[in-house]
């Protein structure tokens, strides 16, 4: 009987600093055929283990054609991410996935793609927006807007320069709190979204982040004249088997880890922005 | 369902040598400190015969009972979940080389086929519940699956529910109907007893038993309705997915939160609830790790943890996460409600909060749409 709670051995190939408290670990799964095997698409996430320590869902963010190598970007928060950030290249960890439903990609070809991140959790969206930048043609305008608490949280601010210059994209970036080194917008993220240009009837909307700010985003959204089902989310869930088993992630009755992370609006909307749930 | 058959008092502990005889491990209930648990049968004398409880909210008492009965009483805080959903089990090891490369092993599971005896019908919906979250699906959870595999159940029809019990109201007892490979009932002279597998057959026709007779049909039919009109408490017979997910805001989870200490009792005692965390325990020489599994509950404050963020930081949102996850979606999950009218939330709660009176009071002022 296979056993999909077993983790298979991978190695650090790289441990990209990207600040202070995050990193992005460079994984190459050891074993030959299951690493031949291994598909994802954006949007999933791998359960990565941290010997004696214990596991953590961490979103892929590296581009999908290639899964010999596979990029976590993690920030150290807890027991098993602090000790993640402490490992170097050669090192081994455990590695298990990928779990959940990614981005609806197919839905979005051919339409604008309007990315909202907010804070650190841009991960999941970082993925999306790699993905599109591989394959420009196949999508219509790019906007990227990202909301920080802080103008220092601001992480990959070379590659948000970069992804601004490629053709069809823009790139408007907002923090909380500005300050000397911070040339954007100033307030929430939704101070950008007169700016976006946002054609209502042909753009999917793709977000993560804190659930206030995604709520405030799709109150935003909804009033411009999107559709609710074009709004797609990814939430974040307390995870431990990522088998829909252990209970966790539990929200109303979807296992975030399987059923999501990525949800069209519609799906979560009844519970979405409720204390507890 | 197969021909029903008579067995004498005396030919009783024939059940048990025979499934012995089969290479059964044989689970059985039997009094331990103070209550009626599960626990390795050896001897059909170990059962509670001559006992019987009394149960109620925030109360179980055991006491000397004059019946001849072994099945003269309720279910007690456990019977099946722990057998197969364990409580705490080692999942599997990461071994670390010198050189840190790690290795990852699947821990054995020395499984022995194992027949308990004694389940009701409460239990065995239970079961049913559990083997969908657990078995039923493409890729089975392996340490679940290979216990089930290896079970036999000898269920009996509850003739003693407590005064804590529901399960006619969840639809779900006191007689036994499904998943179970040999029932019995038991009269005061005499058990019937029919077989509701291939397997269950095969025991019964080692058994020394004659055709039961119409009369004591009759009266086993009897008691199992006489339980059933004795049952008092009742999930009110609502749409409760809807209700209760259209009254999130209701005064009622304040009041309960209250009175709830939060402690998890319920979600121990319940045997359809599944959660689990995963935990680590590296060993002192540090070239080991075994990754275990513990029952968890939605009481405590590490089941929502997420990075550094509780989900629900008070007992109202735990109190309101467990009663709409049993009684609401559940029903989105699989198909039912996830509560059998057990009764056990009722009788181990140490404030005895009582499920069905929760569930009541939110639905009073409720008008379906």
């Amino acid at each position: 009987m296979h056993n999909p709670h077993l983790p298979w051995p991978a190695e650090v190939v790289e441990k990209v600093e990207e600040s202070t408290s995050v990193i992005t670990l460079r994984l190459r799964i050891r074993d030959n055929v299951i690493r031949n095997s291994y598909r994802f698409t954006p949007g999933q996430f791998n359960m990565i283990y941290l010997y004696g320590v214990g596991e953590v869902a961490i979103s892929i963010v590296s581009d999908p054609d290639d899964h010999h190598l596979l990029d976590h970007t993690i920030r150290a928060i807890g027991r098993v991410t602090k000790g993640l950030a402490k490992l170097r290249s050669g090192e081994v960890v455990g590695i298990r996935g990928p779990y959940g439903r990614g981005w609806p990609l197919d839905r979005a070809e051919g339409k604008d793609v309007l990315a909202i991140t907010g804070g650190l959790g841009c991960a999941p969206s970082v993925s999306v927006i790699n993905y599109i930048m591989e394959r420009r043609a196949e999508f219509g305008r790019l906007t990227i807007l990202q909301g920080v608490k802080h103008y220092n949280d601001l992480l990959w601010r070379e590659r948000y320069a970069q992804w601004d210059k490629q053709p069809d994209t823009r790139v408007l970036l907002a923090a909380d709190v500005g300050g000397p080194l911070w040339p954007w917008h100033v307030g929430p993220v939704t101070v950008l979204f007169d700016e976006a240009d946002i054609d209502p009837h042909s753009t999917i909307v793709i977000m993560c982040g804190p659930e206030g700010m995604m709520r405030a985003s799709i109150k935003n959204l909804l009033a411009r004249g999107i559709n609710e089902s074009s709004i797609w989310l990814s939430m974040e869930r307390n995870m431990q088997c990522a088998i829909r088993q252990c209970g966790h992630c539990q929200f109303g009755s979807k296992f975030v880890c399987s059923d999501g992370p990525v949800f069209s609006y519609p799906e979560v909307k009844a519970l979405f922005g409720i204390k507890g749930f | 369902m197969s021909k029903i058959h008579q067995m004498t008092r005396d030919s009783f502990p024939q059940l048990l040598q025979v499934l012995q005889s089969e290479g059964y491990r044989c689970i059985g209930p039997q009094v331990r400190e103070g209550a009626i648990l599960y626990d390795d049968l050896d001897s059909i004398d170990q059962l509670p015969r001559g006992w019987q409880d009394k149960q109620a909210p925030g109360e179980y008492r055991l006491s000397v009972n004059p019946s001849p009965r072994y099945f003269a009483w309720a279910n007690g805080p456990q019977a099946l979940k722990p057998r197969l959903f364990t409580a705490r089990e080692v999942m599997w090891k990461a071994d670390i080389d010198t050189d840190k490369s790690i290795t990852f092993s699947e821990a054995e599971l020395a499984v022995q086929q194992m027949a308990v005896i004694g389940v009701r019908a409460c239990d065995l919906a239970a079961l049913r519940l559990q083997d969908a979250h657990f078995m039923d699906r493409p890729l089975p959870d392996p340490y679940y699956s290979k216990r089930r595999e290896q079970l036999f159940l000898v269920a009996v029809n509850c003739t003693h529910p407590a005064a804590t019990c529901f399960c006619v109201s969840t639809g779900d007892g006191p007689r036994v109907t499904t998943v179970y490979d040999m029932v019995l009932s038991e009269l005061d002279d005499c058990f019937l007893i029919a077989a509701g597998s291939k397997k269950g057959e095969s025991v019964l026709a080692k058994l020394a038993t004659t055709p039961a007779t119409q009369d004591d049909i009759n009266v086993a039919d009897q008691e199992i309705e006489s339980a059933a009109r004795s049952q008092t408490r009742a999930l009110p017979s609502r749409n409760l997915r809807d209700i209760l997910f259209n009254n999130l805001d209701h005064a009622r989870w304040d009041n309960v939160a209250d009175r709830c200490l939060s402690c998890g009792n319920c979600t121990s005692v319940c045997p359809t609830c599944f959660c689990y965390s995963e935990n680590d325990q590296p060993s002192l020489e540090g070239n080991t790790s075994e990754h275990l599994r513990e029952w968890d509950s939605c009481f405590t404050q590490g089941h929502s943890y997420m990075h550094g963020y509780v989900i629900r930081p008070d007992t109202k949102t735990r109190y309101r996460q467990w009663l709409t996850h049993k009684l609401a979606s559940w029903h989105d999950q699989y198909g039912r409600s996830g509560c059998v009218g057990c009764g056990r939330c009722i009788t181990w709660c140490p404030v005895g909060i009582d499920i069905t009176e929760e569930a009541a009071v939110i639905c009073a002022d409720h008008t379906d749409a």
